[in-house]
């Protein structure tokens, strides 16, 4: 080959080829769904997020959750998802439509979080689990996420969003551990998680 | 037909000699300036690496610091190897080979200068702006808008240089490395700017993001470093063992088949997850179709060297790139196997795909970049190594490192898909079947890192001219056996 533009024609053809694959048809079929109204009930599916659930997908993103926890429940004959728990249901490309970024992820250091509000509803839980996780979860290797909590001496009463800690990370008398605002944010979209809606393309698989 | 023919039956190689020493002293500036920042961000990754390597190993390690957390530095890590350290090389060596290849000084270098402040500007940013808690966590696209523009724009630049540089070539064959380094050049700013846009700048609805998140992530490994690794390859082969290319066919066959298979393979990372089920199937096909390029190549290379496996013992740039060849054959190989889905179940979201990754990335690329600048660096400053024991430390270390890493985290990977594949093993179980070979790849990291600082030492002695001269290139063993005169311009 003593011809530029052959090589470059060619390349281009053959990567314009999974552009088109790849790229512009998920763009047209995959990026453009709208929710689904139940018709009697009149529900939302997938149900919006609150602006506090979108705050806390930005610190789930800066946090860097993604490197160990994914958010898909995989089909029947892919893996033990459905059995572990993960989810009633595997997910279909419309659970990601309000999501941004989709955090589908790659790696199970942690378990997956399609459905963590489901399965853990309770926001202390998370709270101390994100504090203490070894101490809520022993065996865990997850770091903790004490930075976005704050000590402080207690003035008067004590606060209403304090957390409750276990040893060793209990603070000392007098003093309270608080979550910032990231920490609230990011409790209120890990409880968003919730994929228990109905989707008429995602059936429950027979138990 | 062999690829030999490139050479001008109208000179003499005394002529070539000099015609060489001016080429490669015209790409002097740029060159140093992608490897030399090159060589930083590997010293500044290699920490990141083994940070958060440690932090598996011991959760409270440091975790005072929101900026230093797992899920940042994790990041951090990935993306000062990737676009520091892997793409500043790889662009130094395409400048160079672009030059020889050519066989016309390098014009225009401020064009490249410029590209290298604005690439480094990017990488320094990009990696402020993840620590800081700026990224939006898309695997392989971690920057934040403001440091992705300024590492596109970098990229413009070269690739217009490229252009020209090409325009000007002497006439005649265009040699198999050229193909690879154009094709890369015309992909990758096409590859960033598309996923940059659709997933950063003006991101689509969350459904379609995975699929674009992956055809971008896999193709940056196959449409911009395996470009880069195998035109070194490519190149550094026959001219150092004096002989041409096999099978020029061959080289037909393996580029193409490449191009046209390796874009689709993208989906093989989302097998089982939320797409339609021939979008994953396509990628499958398309990865078990990897097979002939990889092997097309992994025949090329092997018979060029067949019977000269003598020369891996003195010379430096052919036992690295032998040995990052050897591991381009069998990432491939163990590529397409995680394609297939009764495997991929087992390997999906274990630490085996981390190994993967370091099998490509490292054992592959990186090795094939040591190499090259082991035979580039000496020529554009015009000063030989200063010491083949530092040479041959950097080799073992990392080669001994990156091979206890892979096992490790195969071995690990393996036990924890299997695990997880298993409902009735309750999931904190799962991870204690990786918490052996997460630790032992903190081990590896070590001796990796090790071999980086003494490449970086070494890198720093050659640019400074310390030493005696030497008369000639600095090889393992004696200096009794020559270089055989080249082939390739």
């Amino acid at each position: 080959m003593s011809k530029m533009p052959v090589i470059i024609f060619g390349a281009f053809l053959t990567f314009l080829f999974s552009w088109m694959g790849l790229v512009a048809y998920p763009y047209f079929q995959l990026g453009r769904f709208t929710p689904f109204v139940a018709e009697d009930t009149g529900d939302i599916s997938p149900p919006p997020l609150s602006g506090m659930a979108v705050m806390g997908q930005r610190v789930y993103a800066s946090s860097g959750c993604i490197y160990c926890h994914s958010q898909q429940v995989r089909q029947v004959g892919y893996g033990s998802d459905l059995e572990r728990g993960w989810g009633a249901r595997p997910t279909v490309a419309r659970d990601y439509m309000r999501q941004n970024p989709a955090f589908l992820g790659t790696m199970r250091t942690g378990p997956d979080l399609s459905n963590i509000g489901a399965r853990q509803p309770s926001i202390d839980w998370h709270h101390q689990h994100l504090y203490q996780p070894a101490v809520v979860s022993p065996g865990s290797i997850m770091p903790s996420f004490r930075y976005l909590y704050r000590l402080q001496k207690i003035e008067g009463q004590r606060s209403a969003n304090a957390i409750d800690l276990l040893p060793p990370d209990a603070p000392p008398d007098g003093y309270e551990v608080v979550p910032t605002y990231e920490a609230e944010a990011l409790v209120a979209y890990l409880i968003s998680l919730n994929r228990n809606y109905p989707l008429p393309e995602a059936p429950e698989p027979p138990q | 037909m062999s690829a030999t023919t490139v050479h001008s039956s109208t000179t003499t190689p005394a002529m070539d000699k000099a015609e060489r020493a001016r080429i490669d002293e015209s790409t002097r500036v740029p060159v140093l300036l992608f490897f030399g920042s090159a060589v930083f961000w590997l010293l500044a990754g290699s920490l990141f690496a083994l940070l958060a390597s440690f932090k598996l190993n011991a959760p409270h390690l440091l975790d005072q610091w929101g900026w230093l957390t797992f899920g940042r530095v994790r990041p951090a890590h990935l993306n000062a190897v990737a676009y520091g350290w892997a793409s500043s090389a790889g662009i130094g060596v395409a400048l160079w080979l672009m030059a020889r290849l050519c066989r016309s000084p390098l014009r225009h270098s401020k064009l490249l200068i410029c590209a290298a402040i604005f690439w480094n500007i990017g990488v320094l940013v990009g990696i402020g702006g993840i620590l800081s808690g700026d990224s939006r966590s898309i695997e392989w696209l971690e920057f934040p808008n403001y440091a992705s523009l300024m590492l596109f724009v970098a990229f413009g630049l070269i690739a217009v240089w490229a252009v020209i540089m090409f325009r000007f070539r002497q006439p005649g064959h265009v040699y198999v490395s050229q193909w690879y380094l154009l094709a890369a050049f015309l992909w990758f700013p096409w590859l960033y700017s598309t996923a940059n846009i659709l997933l950063n700048f003006e991101p689509i609805q969350g459904g379609a993001q995975g699929a674009v998140n992956w055809w971008y992530g896999h193709n940056a490994l196959g449409l911009w470093f395996t470009p880069i690794g195998l035109a070194a390859a490519y190149y550094f082969i026959p001219k150092v063992l004096g002989r041409p290319i096999h099978s020029y066919y061959l080289s037909i066959l393996g580029f193409w088949s490449l191009a046209l298979f390796y874009s689709w393979n993208g989906m093989h990372h989302l097998i089982g997850g939320p797409f339609p089920a021939w979008m994953i199937s396509a990628s499958v096909v398309a990865s078990m179709m990897m097979f002939i390029p990889v092997i097309t190549t992994a025949i090329n290379h092997h018979m060029t060297v067949r019977g000269n496996f003598g020369a891996l013992k003195w010379s430096p740039t052919l036992r690295f790139i032998v040995f990052g060849a050897m591991c381009y054959t069998l990432a491939s190989l163990q590529g397409i196997l995680m394609a297939i889905p009764s495997l991929n179940k087992i390997t999906h979201f274990t630490h085996y795909t981390v190994g993967h990754a370091h099998l490509g990335l490292y054992a592959f690329f990186t090795m094939i970049m040591f190499g090259s600048m082991y035979y580039i660096t000496p020529r554009v400053v015009g000063w030989e190594w200063p010491s083949a024991r530092l040479i041959r430390w950097h080799f073992w270390l990392v080669a001994i490192g990156i091979g206890v890493m892979v096992v490790a985290l195969t071995l690990g990977g393996l036990l924890q898909g299997i695990a997880l594949l298993d409902p009735g093993i309750t999931f904190m179980a799962t991870l204690d079947y990786t918490k052996p070979w997460l630790l032992l790849r903190s081990g590896s990291g070590i001796l990796l890192t090790v071999g980086h600082i003494i490449f970086a030492i070494s890198f720093t002695l050659l640019l400074l001219k310390v030493g005696k001269r030497r008369a000639g290139p600095t090889l393992f063993g004696t200096d009794e056996v020559r270089q055989p005169e080249s082939i390739i311009p």
